[in-house]
């Protein structure tokens, strides 16, 4: 387990190794509050709060994340360093920890540059800190589940490109699963119960409450889950 | 010290290797010979633990590589073929992160070794360069800096001096020498020349399996006045 510092190091490091990581960070910043303030009505909405900015996360982040997530193994196999790795003394969990944690904290700093906009609330208005807390949590939680999806994903093939749109795919269905305009088309045909149990496997619903401040257990679980069971897969699919 | 029992690995129904047995003691620089796609690589894979055999097993100071690969590894230097190594970073970045991951955790002992690998292989003056920019002889030297920086008793070297010019050649087969007292050594090519001048064993591949287990003098007698390159030809026109 020790040797998934050297692993993440050399991983979060190596973001800053190369402008992309700049040029990431700058597209995260500008799209989120850019979405917030033109498409979310930060202003107009006229309240203390960052829901304008967390609505439309669930949907950047379906870009965004694939588009960080695909080179983790992806680039590994292609340059052939993923033989150095698996034949220096670690095991494939280290290494498959040691890099979705490197890049789960690369995003999470990406996220961590939009608090300027809470400060701005704080400064304007009175928000409810508990909620704005509750929502940056809930927002690192779901990015590293999308992570945890596209790591997985990129350790299937050597193609980033292809990495990147499996990504998308697999993560819009899951946005999709949870969206409130999908479970409404679905329940002209199918029980509630049905629906809401669709629903429940999606992000959002799970989201929704951490934006709201609300933090139940359940949505921590479920986020665990799908981090827990992306990485597990990722390693047998490695250890394949 | 390193020990091969009958491996076997299959790639689809395509045997790469075929039953392949042999012993490598400290002092020994096996020769592993034969032509492309003979299964050199893939029987080097199985003993570093990159890959699993499908049947027989391989040890490393008693140790079986599928039972504890992680101290195995921890027990090999292994350069493999084309010397795979993270190109952005500089090549003081990259031995120290080999190091850290071959757990020497302080930065005092860890600057020790990365120091006495540069200096052993020639690096000093690219040692602040990023290694997608160096040349290939550097880029060999780099991958044999990091199989060399642990003091390995078992180095696996694939190709060692593939693409070199016959300077460089002859600068890597001197510290293969220097290196192979007190380690076991198995060194791949399909350049005669090469065994002839540096290895006291010779193992001939072809189709996946031994041909050929004896020493370079044993080898030339087979032929008397002959070059070692005919007779290599004979040994193994079959797979042309
Ligand atoms: N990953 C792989 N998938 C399918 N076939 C492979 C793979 N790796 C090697 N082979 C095949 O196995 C045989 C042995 O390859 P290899 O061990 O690389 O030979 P060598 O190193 O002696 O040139 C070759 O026929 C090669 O095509
Ligand atoms: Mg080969």
């Amino acid at each position: 387990m020790s040797q998934i510092t050297p692993v993440f190091k050399r991983e979060f490091l190596g973001y800053f190794r190369s402008p992309v990581a700049y040029v990431f960070l700058i597209v995260f910043l500008t799209a989120s509050v850019g979405m917030a303030f033109f498409v979310g009505g930060f202003f107009k909405a006229n309240q203390a709060s960052l829901q304008s900015l967390f609505v439309f996360q669930p949907w950047l982040y379906l870009f965004l994340i694939p588009a960080a997530g695909m080179r983790l193994w992806s680039e590994e196999r292609r340059g052939g360093t993923i033989e150095l790795l698996f034949t220096l003394p670690l095991t494939t969990l280290d290494a498959v920890l040691g890099k979705f944690l490197a890049a789960w904290a690369f995003l999470i700093l990406g996220l961590a540059l939009t608090f300027p906009l809470a400060i701005t609330v704080g400064w304007l208005g009175d928000p409810d800190w508990g909620v704005i807390a509750g929502g940056y949590l809930g927002s690192a939680l779901m990015a590293g589940a999308y992570l945890a999806l596209c790591a997985l994903l990129s350790s299937l093939t050597k193609n980033q490109v292809i990495a990147f749109v499996l990504g998308v795919v697999v993560n819009l269905v899951l946005v999709f699963l949870g969206w409130s305009v999908f479970n409404g088309v679905l329940t002209g045909f199918l029980p509630v119960n049905v629906v809401d149990f669709i629903a429940n496997l999606g992000f959002i619903p799970h989201f929704d409450a951490f934006a709201k401040g609300i933090l139940d257990p359940r949505d921590f679980a479920y986020f665990g889950s799908v981090i827990a069971l992306a990485l597990t897969l990722n390693v047998v699919a490695l250890e394949r | 010290m390193i020990e091969v029992k009958e491996l076997v690995k299959n790639y689809g129904d395509k045997r790469a290797v075929d039953g392949v047995s042999f012993t490598v003691r400290p002092g020994d620089i096996l020769g592993f010979l034969g032509p492309n796609g003979a299964g050199k690589s893939t029987t080097m894979k199985m003993i570093t633990g990159y890959i699993r055999p499908d049947a027989g097993s391989a040890t490393v100071a008693d140790i079986d590589v599928a039972k504890a690969p992680v101290a195995v590894k921890s027990r090999i230097g292994y350069l493999p073929e084309s010397a795979p190594a993270y190109g952005e970073m500089t090549v003081q970045e990259f031995l120290n992160f080999i190091a850290e991951v071959r757990g020497y955790r302080s930065s005092a002992t860890r600057r020790e070794r990365v120091e006495l690998a540069l200096t052993r292989t020639h690096l000093l003056p690219v040692r602040r360069q990023v290694i997608e920019t160096l040349s290939k002889g550097y880029k060999q030297r780099v991958g044999f800096a990091q199989a060399l920086l642990h003091e390995p008793p078992c180095l696996v070297l694939d190709e060692p001096t593939d693409g070199l010019d016959p300077n460089q050649k002859n600068e890597v087969r001197t510290l293969i020498k220097t290196m192979s007292t007190d380690r076991a050594v198995i060194l791949s090519t399909h350049i005669l020349e090469e065994v002839e001048a540096i290895c006291t064993r010779i193992i001939l591949i072809s189709r996946g399996k031994v041909v050929v287990d004896e020493t370079p003098d044993a080898f030339r007698a087979r032929k008397p006045g002959a070059r070692l390159d005919s007779i290599f030809r004979d040994l193994t026109s079959a797979d042309a």
